[in-house]
């Protein structure tokens, strides 16, 4: 059997070369393919779509937003609590501020918390998900997984809350406070696909080989994990700005006059109902981003899904 | 008897993590910037009212004999006194704690009927215009922030409309029924007192509604999809072989099966909606332990936090065990497992 494969390589003649270019080939075709289904729900482009469009926003927002300088100290009571019109889309607040405007720079610290959370947590969740699935029922798994039961155990936002209220209110420490609570989710995820593959042909074949443990830690299990990985970001960026918007909500987050999205609805809600666009279009600004995230990860979840089936 | 040793284990991993929290909060507590007996007894207090205070708190004492302090007062109960309040936490915690329970109960309530109704809904008539229209609900209450549903809401049925009122737990003038569990609902009802009662529930459906829009729309998605996955299996075309009738398959074969995806995430539910439930009362005015909670978090008052977040925390591990133990009995197989070993 061994003779024959040898022979059958042999015979071939395949040079590093080939290997190297049927390798890029067959991961061309498989990003084609994989664009191909994920083009094919149209909920998923809608999602894309929208994502595309929030960072464009969020990125050019000095260029983009109509009246940049009204997310620094502003006021303009002349045209304060004016309803939406041609110049100002969204109306403009109780200080004269155009909505507008501000809610494109809002989406700039809504995005920021986003990727510098998942940025913090997701590393630290992974590695420690790989490193106590690997050994399983042995000390790293136990102290690991019971010290992300711990964290578990309070509602994320709760913990969150708390947390920021203790430090200074600021985005920053915002963004220290939601790291906290959501690492152990990547951890228990990494986890449970680890200690299903650990006993895997392929992981016991690397380990009779002689290769390290970071080497079939990070070579052989972390690629399998990369696409419930994927799914879950998209899917958290969502949960992240809504809990950066909850925290700012009640001033535990993005300070004024810089313009948090959750700020925004708060100060707007007294001037419900006659002024309703001040809190209307902050909110409406946090569904449509949560939405797209949602709805890109629900496509990617779908993708994956049935890769693997 | 594979059951019991289950809940044995979990009851153990329970207390556990309820002990490995109060560490948590006691090392946050001790980190916090900021001289705890200072925030206590004011900026003006003499030398000598600090010294004998932090004598008093065993502030002098070494961390782990200051944990073992902490711990043994926690245990009675007793969280010091309130920076705010200036009463017992612990008395503050009894009092307020109630009324929130109250209201993640009746909002629990509310999103498992409305999911169970609308994944049973759609499952049924999978990919037709109904299923299409229940998707859309679900996106739109998962993807919107609580406080968002709250206002919302209070607008269009307090303001607009009229019909439910949009502050605290009873209307003015309306006495709140002796204290026997806290909840007015279930207290009314004891003496017999119906308007009370319907007063209570009036003022619990807007709340309670807001807090439970995005777990009903979660778990509506998740009976779906498994209720439209069990649909598809041999033993109910069998079963439908076999003539058995529709209502029947439904109530007998596909229920239970296609519950336990949904029971297992109710628990996280509960906890975003505690968590939601800061907000939702603040908004709401409702005199809860989330809006005390809030409040202390505001005044950083942090006996008042440590006891708040203990107090959730301890509510979350007992419903995460209940539906641990729920989904035992659901699915035969994980007790079967718990006890053979592992």
């Amino acid at each position: 059997m061994g003779v024959e494969m040898t022979s059958a390589v042999q015979a071939t003649q395949l040079t590093a070369e080939d290997i190297a270019r049927l390798r890029r080939e067959s991961r061309r075709e498989n990003w084609g393919r994989a664009w191909y289904k994920f083009s094919r729900n149209p909920l998923s482009l809608i999602g894309a779509g929208t994502i595309i469009f929030v960072v464009c926003l969020a990125i050019f927002a000095p260029w983009i937003a109509p009246y940049p300088e009204h997310v620094k100290p502003f006021t303009d009571f002349a045209n304060a609590s004016q309803p939406p019109s041609s110049q100002h889309w969204f109306g403009t607040d109780e200080i004269g501020r155009d909505i507008l405007s501000r809610v494109i720079y809002g989406y700039r610290f809504s995005l920021t918390m986003g990727v510098t959370v998942l940025a913090i947590v997701v590393p630290i969740g992974v590695v420690l998900g790989l490193v106590a699935g690997y050994f399983q029922h042995r000390w790293p798994d136990t102290l690991i997984m019971r010290t992300t039961d711990i964290f578990l155990a309070v509602p994320p936002l709760i913990l969150a809350l708390a947390i920021a209220s203790i430090l200074e209110p600021n985005l920053f420490n915002a963004m220290i406070a939601v790291s906290l609570t959501w690492w152990p989710w990547y951890t228990r995820l990494v986890y449970s696909i680890t200690t299903g593959l650990r006993n895997e042909f392929f992981v016991t074949a690397s380990q009779v080989t002689g290769a390290s443990t970071s080497h079939i830690i990070f070579r052989e299990i972390l690629p399998n994990c990369v696409s419930p990985i994927f799914t879950k970001m998209s899917l958290d960026m969502g949960w992240v700005i809504i809990i950066g918007a909850s925290l700012s909500f009640v001033g535990l987050g993005v300070q004024p006059p810089k313009p948090g999205l959750g700020t925004m609805v708060a100060s707007g809600t007294r001037y419900l109902p006659d002024d309703w666009w001040i809190s209307a279009f902050p909110a409406l600004a946090i569904v449509v981003v949560v939405l797209g995230f949602n709805l890109l990860g629900d496509g990617l979840r779908d993708l994956f899904a049935a890769e693997d089936g | 008897m594979n059951l019991l040793i289950f809940i044995g284990k979990r009851i153990f991993h329970a207390i556990f993590v309820i002990l490995g929290l109060a560490i948590v909060i006691f090392a946050v507590a001790r980190i916090m910037p900021g001289d705890p007996v200072r925030l206590a007894v004011g900026s003006r207090a003499p030398q000598w009212v600090v010294d004998n205070m932090r004598e008093q708190m065993h502030l002098n004492d070494p961390i782990p004999v200051q944990f073992g302090y902490w711990l043994r007062d926690a245990a009675q109960g007793d969280f010091g006194i309130s920076l705010v309040t200036r009463r017992n936490v612990a008395e503050d915690v009894r009092e307020f704690f109630p009324a929130t329970l109250e209201l993640a109960l009746f909002a629990l309530t509310i999103s498992l009927t409305g999911a169970l109704l609308l994944g049973t809904i759609a499952a049924r008539h999978k990919d037709k215009w109904i299923d299409n229209i229940i998707r859309i609900f679900s996106y739109l209450g998962i993807v919107t922030p609580s406080f968002v549903f709250a206002i919302i809401f209070i607008l269009i049925f307090a303001f607009a409309l009229d019909w439910l009122p949009a502050i605290g737990r009873l209307s003015n003038g309306v006495e709140p029924p002796p204290r026997v569990t806290g909840f007015y609902t279930i207290d009314s009802l004891l003496i017999g007192d119906l308007a009370t009662f319907w007063d209570a529930i009036r003022h619990l459906i807007l709340p309670a509604l807001a807090l439970a829009m995005a777990s009903m729309a979660q778990e509506a998605r998740i009976t779906r999809s498994s209720m439209a996955d069990n649909l598809t299996k041999d033993y109910i075309a069998s079963a439908r072989a076999l003539g058995v009738s529709e209502g029947l398959i439904m109530r007998r074969f596909l229920l239970k099966p296609s519950l336990i995806p949904t029971v297992s995430i109710v628990g996280m539910d509960f906890a975003a909606g505690l968590g939601n439930a800061f907000l939702v009362e603040l908004i709401f005015n409702w005199p809860g332990l989330s809006r005390y909670g809030m409040n202390a978090m505001l005044s950083k008052d942090l006996n008042a936090i440590s006891a708040v977040i203990l107090s959730f925390g301890i509510v979350f591990v007992l419903v995460n065990l209940l539906v641990d133990i729920l989904v035992a009995r659901l699915d035969p197989r994980i007790s079967l497992s718990a006890g053979g070993g592992s």
